[in-house]
């Protein structure tokens, strides 16, 4: 069976597509799937750095496009998990060092080859986009719960559509569950009544992602990560296994924790 | 546009406007005809404002004038000036002496073809359509729909709209919930208060004496 093309976009910078793509493929290759990660953000790579795997390149994914190397070649494996691949960018082109119809080809090969192959789409509508949006079997929108990623992500839902490679299904990423109790963060209801699309998943913002992002470990592969845990559940998702969606919970102040335990003890103290 | 010291000529809407500068008559006159002349058949049909300013013309002149214009092929049918000695020997002659008051356009919605979009609008998408637009999904914030008559939304309007996009100060806007970013009816806009205040029904907006009003759907 062929591999799947899953695309990771998101129209506004910063908001975790190269996160998203690192943890899930170390989420799908941890449960024995062959997967190949993508950077599409040529001239601005970031993927090899936050997968640790910076100092391994050697080929890029423009060199494997205009054949200076085998496709294999430029595949850098993973240092932790065999089944896991890397397809780096190259640093010193640009957006137009490759075509739409070269990534299709590429991407065709790379099914081939992998269960599945994620793009890291660079930001924004323009060519970098187009390159990574155009061989996507599935798109994966993913979005921060503010308003202006969220109308960046109504953008990209909607050329997406007018591609004709829709739906796309929705990630909501870096959400506060303290500010969204207090009504200060827009909540996923909210984020779903405007893009009203599949929701995948919902990560919430961990600290921890910031520091695996720079030690080139993602959070996945570490325990205890909110951020990890919540990756783990989209993996699942994409495999098409019905995970419930766990509510996010701020953690309890500590005069909760010591109402929680003057109630326990039935004011008893 | 041509700016030769005593004549200017100028494109409008409503025809060509000619602006007669402060210069002795004679040479107004002589240099007018010449820049008709160069301008050769290019406006001929064409209907002529003439904008006279301070100066004040008797009929006789005027009728001079109006024959240079036709000897070219065009019209004088307005003749604008400050003076009223001058509106009067105009008015004698048979010429308007206002600027035509623009003519509202016939209400589009009834006569054109109507248009029904069956999705939801999202940011960067929009639709125009001389008639009127009927959107069976939402209009989310960052879309955009233009309608020459009537909008109807049947869902979530936060997009912008511009309903009677050709001057129809009649159009109306109509969403099931409406709370647009920018709403514009005609040639009036309007923003939603800076308060927010989600209704959860239908609700129509209108142009009441030059403003837009926002009134429940039962009303």
């Amino acid at each position: 069976m062929p591999g799947r093309v899953i695309t990771i976009t998101s129209g506004k910078g910063g908001v975790g597509k190269t996160t998203a793509t690192a943890n899930l493929g170390v989420v799908l290759a941890q449960r024995g799937m062959r997967v190949a990660v993508v950077d599409a953000d040529i001239g601005l790579r970031n993927l090899d750095v936050v997968m640790g795997l910076e100092n391994r390149i050697i080929y890029d994914l423009v060199d494997a496009v205009e054949g200076h190397c085998r496709l294999e070649q430029a595949l850098i494996r993973d240092k932790r998990l065999p089944e896991l691949y890397l397809l780096p960018a190259a640093q010193t082109r640009d957006k137009s060092a490759v075509s739409e119809e070269q990534m299709c080809e590429l991407c065709n090969d790379l099914r081939e080859i992998v269960d599945f192959a994620l793009v890291d789409s660079p930001a924004g509508i323009e060519q970098g986009y187009r390159n990574a949006v155009a061989p996507a079997d599935e798109i994966l929108v993913i979005t921060t719960p503010e308003v202006s990623a969220v109308r960046d992500a109504d953008r990209i839902i909607g050329l997406v559509e007018a591609e004709g490679k829709g739906p796309a299904r929705l990630i909501i990423n870096r959400l506060k569950p303290a500010m969204v109790q207090r009504g200060d963060m827009l909540d996923t209801q909210d984020v779903l009544d405007v893009l009203a699309v599949e929701l995948v998943g919902v990560v919430p913002e961990d600290e921890k992602i910031i520091v695996s992002a720079n030690q080139g470990r993602p959070a996945a592969l570490l325990n205890g990560s909110l951020a990890g845990q919540a990756f783990h559940r989209i993996g699942g998702r994409l495999l098409g296994e019905v995970v419930p969606f766990v509510e996010l919970k701020a953690p309890p102040s500590f005069l909760e924790r010591l109402l929680d335990i003057f109630q326990a003890t039935g004011g008893d103290l | 546009m041509m700016a030769e010291g005593t004549v200017t000529i100028k494109g409008t809407k409503d025809g060509l406007l000619v602006i007669l500068n402060q210069d002795d008559w004679p040479t107004t006159l002589s240099n007018l005809k010449e820049h008709l002349v160069q301008m050769g058949t290019f406006f001929t049909g064409g209907k002529v404002m003439l904008q006279a300013g301070g100066r004040v013309l008797e009929a006789e002149e005027l009728e001079t004038v109006a024959g240079v214009f036709s000897t070219q092929g065009m019209t004088l049918t307005t003749v604008l000036s400050e003076s009223a000695a001058t509106r009067r020997a105009a008015h004698r002659l048979g010429f308007e002496t206002e600027r035509p008051k623009p003519q509202p356009p016939p209400r589009p919605a009834a006569t054109m073809d109507n248009m029904v979009v069956r999705r939801t609008l999202r940011s960067g998408q929009s639709v125009h359509h001389p008639g009127s637009i009927v959107v069976i999904g939402d209009v989310n914030p960052g879309a955009e729909v233009v309608a020459g008559g009537d909008i109807i939304v049947w869902g979530h309007l936060r997009g912008v709209v511009h309903a009677g996009a050709l001057g129809d100060n009649e159009a109306i806007v109509c969403a099931l919930a409406l709370a647009p970013t920018q709403l514009r009816i005609g040639n009036q806009i309007a923003r939603p208060p800076e308060e927010e205040m989600e209704t959860s029904q239908p609700e129509t907006a209108r142009v009441r004496d030059d403003q837009i009003v926002v009134e429940d759907w039962d009303r």
